[in-house]
């Protein structure tokens, strides 16, 4: 219930910014598609901790300023490389251990490893992720493991701040 | 609008449009796909961040800033997402990375050398 | 100014189309047509100050939703030929 209501007035906030108008028409127009939004997400089960983690979002801040300083150091080496005569480019294949507990962490993790350029996630096993590097000091920076301590910070208690967890698949830890 | 202000925008669109060329120069030059999908990355992030938050500060404080932030979460959101996908299908169509290594301890994977 | 802001754009979305019409696989045209449609959202914001019209962004914001949900999808019918069901095998893979 506190995501759906959460989900609606996300919905309904992103209809005020994108419309501008605060004519009574216009308004109850928004707050009648709001509704039936949210009910298609109810009824397709959607609305749950992982399709709208508010548990997270306290310390998903904190980890974004990290994730943006880090995405810019990345930008800046990778676009060295690529602007070098010869490309200084070594690519390989690395796989790492993802050390979160949930999917959610999972997929934030693969996500970030995306978003920094000279690192793709390409395939997702389970625990295991293989990530393709361009270079190899974005594959030492990867091996470091902060950037999976750190997420694994940002979920650090999904049971608790979450009050009844769904019976998730991978959760026997 | 303050000098400063002014000064930090067009900054910011500088360097936003010479990541964009960057990376554009670097999809043409890297030399196979999954090489490529970094050179996408940094006109996803650094290139579009740049121009974009540029054109924030260009905005003022308007209903224009909040729509560019919102382009910009939006891009950042989906696309690690579409290249995940594309590097998948590229996996499954056969294509195999090029490079020094292969994975340590995968079994199934092919021994990847640079012939496709 | 913002008319060499918008020289840019277009110059990297010629290195695009020149990618997407060379590139040896499908996966290197999905991926060069991709970033052809980030760089045309792009394009749309920077066309919007320059013409001092910024309901412009409207259609920026649609089309990097649209742009998404095109690259996913297209990637995904050339993986599996067929848009609807789940992969077989990985429960893991449903993009």
């Amino acid at each position: 219930m506190l995501h759906a209501i959460s989900l609606g007035l996300v919905l309904f906030g992103l209809w005020l910014l994108l419309s501008g108008f605060f004519t009574a028409l216009l308004l109850s127009l928004g707050i009648a598609s709001v509704v039936a939004v949210v009910w298609i997400a109810h009824r397709m089960d959607v609305i749950d901790h992982e399709g709208h983690p508010i548990h997270l979002t306290f310390r998903a801040i904190l980890y974004w300023q990290w994730l943006l300083k880090e995405i810019v150091l990345a930008n800046i080496a990778i676009a060295r490389v690529i602007m070098a005569r010869k490309m200084p480019i070594h690519p390989t294949v690395i796989g790492v251990t993802a050390t979160q507990k949930t999917e959610l962490g999972h997929v934030i993790y693969g996500n970030s490893i995306t978003l920094t350029p000279g690192t793709v996630t390409i395939e997702i096993d389970k625990d295991n992720l293989t990530v393709h590097a361009l270079t190899t000091d974005a594959a030492m920076d990867l091996k470091t493991g902060e950037m999976d301590r750190r997420v694994t910070n940002v979920e650090a208690h999904p049971d608790t701040d979450n009050p009844n967890p769904n019976a998730n698949t991978g959760e026997h830890s | 609008m303050d000098i400063a202000l002014e000064i930090l925008s067009w900054g910011l669109l500088f360097v936003g449009s010479a990541f964009l060329v960057i990376g554009g120069i670097g999809v043409v030059r890297l030399p196979d796909v999954f090489t490529r999908m970094h050179g996408a990355g940094i006109i996803d992030t650094m290139g579009v961040g740049g121009v974009m938050s540029g054109l924030m500060i260009q905005a003022g404080f308007t209903i224009v800033t909040i729509k560019l932030a919102l382009i910009i979460g939006f891009i950042l959101y989906t696309s690690p997402t579409a290249t995940h996908a594309l590097a998948r299908a590229a996996l499954h169509g056969g294509v195999r990375p090029r490079g020094d290594e292969t994975p340590e301890d995968e079994s199934g994977q092919g021994n990847s050398s640079s012939k496709t | 100014m913002m008319a060499a802001v918008a020289l840019a754009v277009l110059v990297t979305m010629a290195l695009a189309v020149f990618r997407s019409i060379k590139g040896p696989t499908v996966y290197d045209r999905i991926l060069a047509v991709n970033a052809f449609g980030t760089l045309t959202v792009v394009l749309i914001s920077v066309y919007g100050f320059l013409s001092e019209r910024p309901e412009f962004l409207d259609l920026a914001l649609v089309y990097a939703l649209i742009n998404f949900i095109g690259t996913i999808a297209v990637s995904k019918y050339v993986e599996f030929s067929h848009m609807g069901r789940p992969t077989g095998g990985d429960e893991l893979g449903d993009i």
